[in-house]
C-alpha cells in the first residue's frame, strides 16, 4: 500500500438559520444567537431558515421551481462550497469533481394529503379513490423534488458537478459516512476531489409526524441542548452544508488555501439494546482517531434526544479538559446535515485561529482561550449511528 | 496460479456468493430457469385496486408476505431472502457473522398510506389538518412507524441479522443503485480497508403512490393486456417499462482471500465506471456524452477494450428513450460491434427493479457467464430499426462469454457500468 494521501477542506458551503456564508454565522455563533420559530408549528419548537435569496446561487427561476425546499437549500450550500473553494464555474475540474449527498427525501404536497385523509375519514374512499386523487392531483414533477438522489442531480444541473455521483441515506449516519467515504477515497488516490455535505429542512409537518412518532421533538420551551434533561428532544433545523474536500497535491497544484486537513473519519453501528453501547462506541472511535490526550475543541450534534444524549454525556465526563460545542443549542437538529455542520464548524474555526464560545448554562461546555489546532467532530445518531472525525490545522511543510 | 493484483496493481475482486428474488421466484436456481425459458414475471397487480391508475401490471413478488405490509418492510423481506442465499453459497464467516460492511441499494423510504390513514384515524373530529395529525402521533401509540419509516432501518436490520462491520450504508443513486453497491464493495476492497463486502440492493416499492408517480412522468408502459407482453425492450411499439420487485445479494472478496479459504469463485468484477449527466433530471445528454464517457470509464478501469467484452446485459428499460441512447452510447464505443455483440434485457421478462436492477442484473450476468448461455430479450416482435442491436430475440442463446457489460442509468443523470468476468485476467 501506498501512503495515504492528504485531505484538506478548502471549501465550506453553510446556509442555517443563522444566516448564509461564513462570516454570517461566525458572528452569530459569537454572538451566541439562537434563532427559534416556536409559534408555526407549536408546541414544538425549529429553527426555521434565515431568509435567502437563491437566486444568487440558483439563478434559473425554472430549476428553482423544480425543486422543493431542501433541495434548494442543499443546492445553495453547495454553490457557496464551490465558491469558497474557488472553482465555481471551472468546467475542467467540475466536470471531473466527485460528489457524495447525504440525503433523506423530500417534502409531501399536504394539500393533496389532507384532502385525500380528510375524504377517507369521511368514509369517500371507494377502492380505486386514492389512485384517481393521486393520479389527477399530485404535480407531475413533485417527485423528483422528493427523490433523494435528486439533491445531488441538482447541484449537477446547476452547478456542473459531474464526476460521480453517490447519495447515502440513513439520517445522521448517512453523511458520517459521506465523509468517510470521501476521505477513504481521496487518501487511497481513488479521488482528487470530492463535494460532500446534506441539506435539511426541518419545517415540515410530515417530518415532525415521523419524529414525533418517536416521541423525539423537543416541545413547549427552548433550552441548549446541554439542559434539555428530563424534556429531552431536539428542534429540528433547517440548514445546508457542503464541503469541498480535496488532496493536498490537487490543492497546492492550483493554488487553492486550506481551511483545515481533514485527518480521519471514523463511524460505528452501536447494538443500543445494550445500556451504555453509546458511551462505549463513542470511546472506541476516540481511540480510533489517535489523538493523544484530551484535545482543544470537540464540535458534537449531540441531538438532546434521549437516552443517546446521557450516554455520549458519560463519554465526554471522560474528556473533561475538551472545549465542547453542541451544534445543536444554536442550529437545532439538521439530521443529515449535523455532521457536515460540525465539520464545517471545526475547519472555520481552526482558519480563525479560535473556537466560537460557548454557550451552556449548565457548564459543560468550556471557554478555550488558545487557537485550536485540533478539533474532534462527534456525531451519535437519535436512533443508531455514531461517528468521529478529526480536523486539524495544516502543517506547512 | 494467477496474481492475486490486476493490471493496475489493484486486489482482484471477486464473487463469491449471490443471491437473487425477483417476480420469476426466488433462488438462482428458479430464476436462471424461468429466465433462459423466455417467461415474463410480469402481471396484473392484485395487491391494492388498480382502478384509475393507467399502468395496471408489475412485476410483484407475491409469494412473499410480511405483516404488517409495507413497501419497506417488503423491500427489507426480499433482502433477507437474497442474503441469506449468497452468504450461505459463499460459506463465509460464521452465522450471523459476516467479516466486512454491507453496502446497501435502497429505495428512498416514506410513510406509506396505510400507515398515514391509520394515524389520521386517531384524530377523531372532522377536516382536520397536518398539525392535528402530529398533535396524536406521539405518546408512544406509533413508536414502531418510527422506526419502520427511517431511511437506515431496512439496512440496520440486514447488519443485525447477518453481523456485518462498521457503518452499514444505504445508498440510492436511482435505477442505477445496484450497480453503484457493487462499485461502493468494489472500491472498499481495493483501497484495502476489507477482504469482504455484502452488496445488497433491493427494493419492493410496488404501491399506489409509487405507480401514480412514475406514471405521471410517462415513464410507465400502458400496455396493460397482457401484462407479459407490456416489457418490450428494444422494440419499435416499445412505450415504457414496467415496475417490479427483487432483491440480488453479491458477497464480494478479494482473490487473494477467497483462494486463501477455498472459497468458490462465480466471477470477477473486473472494472465499474460511472459519469454524471447534467443535462437534466430525468432524460439524457442528447448527444449521449455522459453515457458513452460512463461506458469508456468502465472499460479503462477494467484495463479493456470493446473487443474484449462478447455481451451486454442491457439497461434495457423499454422506455423510448433509454433504449434509444443506450444504442446511440454502445454504437459510439463499440463501432460496428454495436449491431455484432448479443445485447439482452432482462426486464423483458422482471421488469424493471428499480433500486435493485444493478445487482439483479449483474447476478444475471455472472449466471450467463456460469452457464455459457445468453437469456432473451422477450416481446421482441417488431424491431426499431434505429436500434441495429443484435437483441437475443425471445429464445435464449448458447453462445461463448468470457465479459459481460451491464449498464443502469437512472434519474438525476446517474450511470454505472461494471465489467464482469469469469476468471482473473
Amino acid at each position: 500500500m501506498t501512503e495515504p494521501k492528504e485531505a484538506w477542506i478548502t471549501g465550506i458551503g453553510i446556509v442555517s438559520s443563522l444566516g448564509e456564508g461564513l462570516d454570517a454565522t461566525w458572528d452569530a455563533l459569537n454572538a451566541r444567537r439562537v434563532n427559534i420559530d416556536d409559534k408555526r408549528f407549536a408546541p414544538y419548537i425549529v429553527h426555521p431558515l434565515a431568509p435567502i435569496s437563491f437566486d444568487a446561487q440558483i439563478p434559473k427561476k425554472g430549476d428553482q421551481r423544480q425543486m422543493e425546499a431542501w433541495q434548494r437549500i442543499g443546492t445553495y450550500a453547495a454553490g457557496l462550497a464551490l465558491d469558497s473553494a474557488g472553482i465555481k464555474g471551472n468546467q475542467e475540474i467540475l466536470g471531473r469533481m466527485d460528489m457524495i449527498v447525504a440525503a433523506g427525501g423530500g417534502e409531501r404536497d399536504t394539500a393533496v394529503d389532507m384532502a385525500i385523509l380528510n375524504a377517507e375519514a369521511r368514509g369517500n374512499s371507494a377502492p380505486g379513490f386514492l389512485n384517481e386523487r393521486l393520479m389527477n392531483d399530485l404535480r407531475p414533477t413533485l417527485f423528483l423534488a422528493q427523490l433523494s438522489n435528486l439533491l445531488a442531480g441538482n447541484i449537477a444541473i446547476v452547478h456542473g458537478v459531474s464526476g460521480t455521483s453517490r447519495t447515502f441515506m440513513g439520517e445522521e449516519a448517512a453523511s458520517i459516512d459521506a465523509a468517510r467515504i470521501a476521505l477513504g477515497r481521496i487518501a487511497s488516490g481513488q479521488s482528487d476531489i470530492t463535494l460532500v455535505g446534506a441539506a435539511h429542512n426541518g419545517e415540515r409537518p410530515d417530518i415532525l409526524i415521523l419524529y414525533e412518532f418517536g416521541d423525539f421533538n423537543l416541545k413547549e420551551k427552548y433550552a441548549p441542548v446541554w439542559a434539555r434533561d428530563k424534556h429531552g428532544g431536539f428542534a429540528l433545523g433547517s440548514a445546508g452544508v457542503f464541503l469541498v474536500i480535496e488532496s493536498r497535491a490537487h490543492a497546492e497544484a492550483r493554488g487553492a488555501k486550506p481551511y483545515a486537513r481533514l485527518t480521519k473519519v471514523v463511524a460505528d453501528l452501536a447494538q443500543r439494546k445494550q445500556p451504555g453501547a453509546v458511551t462505549r462506541s463513542l470511546e472506541a472511535l476516540w481511540s480510533k482517531l489517535g489523538v493523544a490526550g484530551d484535545i482543544g475543541g470537540l464540535i458534537t450534534g449531540a441531538t438532546g434526544a434521549e437516552p443517546v444524549t446521557s450516554e455520549e454525556k458519560a463519554f465526554l465526563n471522560e474528556h473533561r479538559r475538551c472545549a465542547v460545542r453542541a451544534t445543536g443549542t444554536m442550529f437545532g437538529h439538521t439530521l443529515e446535515t449535523q455532521f457536515p455542520l460540525g465539520l464545517a464548524l471545526a475547519a472555520l474555526s481552526i482558519s480563525r485561529g479560535a473556537l466560537f464560545p460557548a454557550n451552556d448554562p449548565t457548564g459543560l461546555e468550556l471557554e478555550l482561550s488558545e487557537p485550536p489546532t485540533q478539533i474532534v467532530v462527534v456525531g451519535a445518531g437519535h436512533w443508531q449511528g455514531e461517528g468521529m472525525a478529526l480536523v486539524e490545522a495544516v502543517k506547512q511543510v | 496460479m494467477t496474481a492475486p493484483r490486476d493490471k493496475f496493481g489493484r486486489p482482484i475482486v471477486v464473487v463469491t456468493g449471490m443471491g437473487v428474488v425477483t417476480s420469476l421466484g426466488a433462488g438462482k436456481t428458479d430464476n436462471w430457469a424461468k429466465l433462459t425459458a423466455g417467461v415474463s414475471g410480469i402481471r396484473t397487480v392484485t395487491r391494492f385496486p388498480i382502478g384509475g391508475l393507467r399502468s395496471t401490471m408489475a412485476g410483484t413478488v407475491d409469494f412473499v408476505t410480511v405483516e404488517p405490509f409495507s413497501s419497506t418492510g417488503l423491500t427489507e423481506r426480499l433482502a433477507d431472502i437474497a442474503a441469506e442465499e449468497a452468504i450461505e453459497q459463499s460459506a463465509i464467516g460464521r452465522k450471523g457473522d459476516f467479516p466486512g460492511p454491507l453496502f446497501l441499494a435502497v429505495a428512498p423510504v416514506e410513510v406509506e398510506w396505510p400507515q398515514r390513514i391509520e394515524v389520521s384515524r386517531a384524530v377523531g373530529k372532522p377536516d382536520f389538518d397536518y398539525n392535528d395529525i402530529l398533535r396524536v402521533s406521539g405518546g408512544g401509540k406509533f413508536a414502531q412507524l418510527h422506526h419502520r419509516f427511517m431511511f437506515g432501518s431496512v439496512a440496520s436490520h440486514l447488519a443485525e441479522k447477518f453481523g456485518t462491520k462498521g457503518s452499514p450504508i444505504s445508498l440510492s443513486t436511482a435505477c442505477a443503485s445496484g450497480a453503484t453497491a457493487i462499485q461502493l464493495g468494489v472500491e472498499a476492497i481495493r483501497r484495502g480497508e476489507t477482504e469482504f463486502a455484502l452488496c445488497v440492493a433491493t427494493d419492493g416499492s410496488v404501491n399506489p403512490e409509487a405507480m401514480v408517480r412514475f406514471s405521471l412522468l410517462s415513464a410507465l408502459s400502458t400496455q396493460n393486456d397482457p401484462p407479459q407482453a407490456a416489457s418490450k425492450p428494444f422494440s419499435k411499439n416499445r412505450d415504457g417499462f414496467v415496475m417490479a420487485e427483487g432483491a440480488g445479494a453479491l458477497v464480494l472478496e478479494s482473490y487473494e482471500a477467497a483462494v486463501a479459504r477455498g472459497a468458490p469463485i462465480l466471477g470477477v468484477v473486473a472494472g465499474c465506471g460511472e459519469l454524471t449527466d447534467s443535462f437534466h433530471r430525468t432524460r439524457s445528454s442528447p448527444d449521449g456524452k455522459p453515457i458513452i464517457g460512463c461506458v469508456r470509464k468502465t472499460l479503462a478501469d477494467a484495463g479493456m477494450t470493446p473487443e474484449d467484452v462478447d455481451h451486454i446485459n442491457a439497461h434495457g428499460t423499454a422506455t423510448p428513450e433509454n433504449d434509444k441512447m443506450e444504442y446511440l452510447a454502445i454504437s459510439a464505443v463499440f463501432g460496428d460491434r454495436a449491431t455484432q455483440i448479443p445485447v439482452s434485457s432482462n426486464k423483458s421478462m422482471v421488469g424493471h427493479t428499480i433500486s435493485a436492477a444493478g445487482a439483479v442484473e449483474a447476478i444475471f450476468s455472472l449466471l450467463t457467464l456460469e452457464h455459457q448461455r445468453i437469456p432473451p430479450t422477450i416481446n421482441y416482435e417488431i424491431p426499431d430499426p434505429a436500434i441495429p442491436f443484435d437483441v437475443v430475440p425471445n429464445k435464449a442463446r448458447d453462445a461463448r462469454v468470457t465479459a459481460v457489460m451491464s449498464n443502469s442509468f437512472g434519474f438525476g443523470g446517474q450511470n454505472a457500468s461494471l465489467i464482469l468476468t469469469r476468471e482473473p485476467a
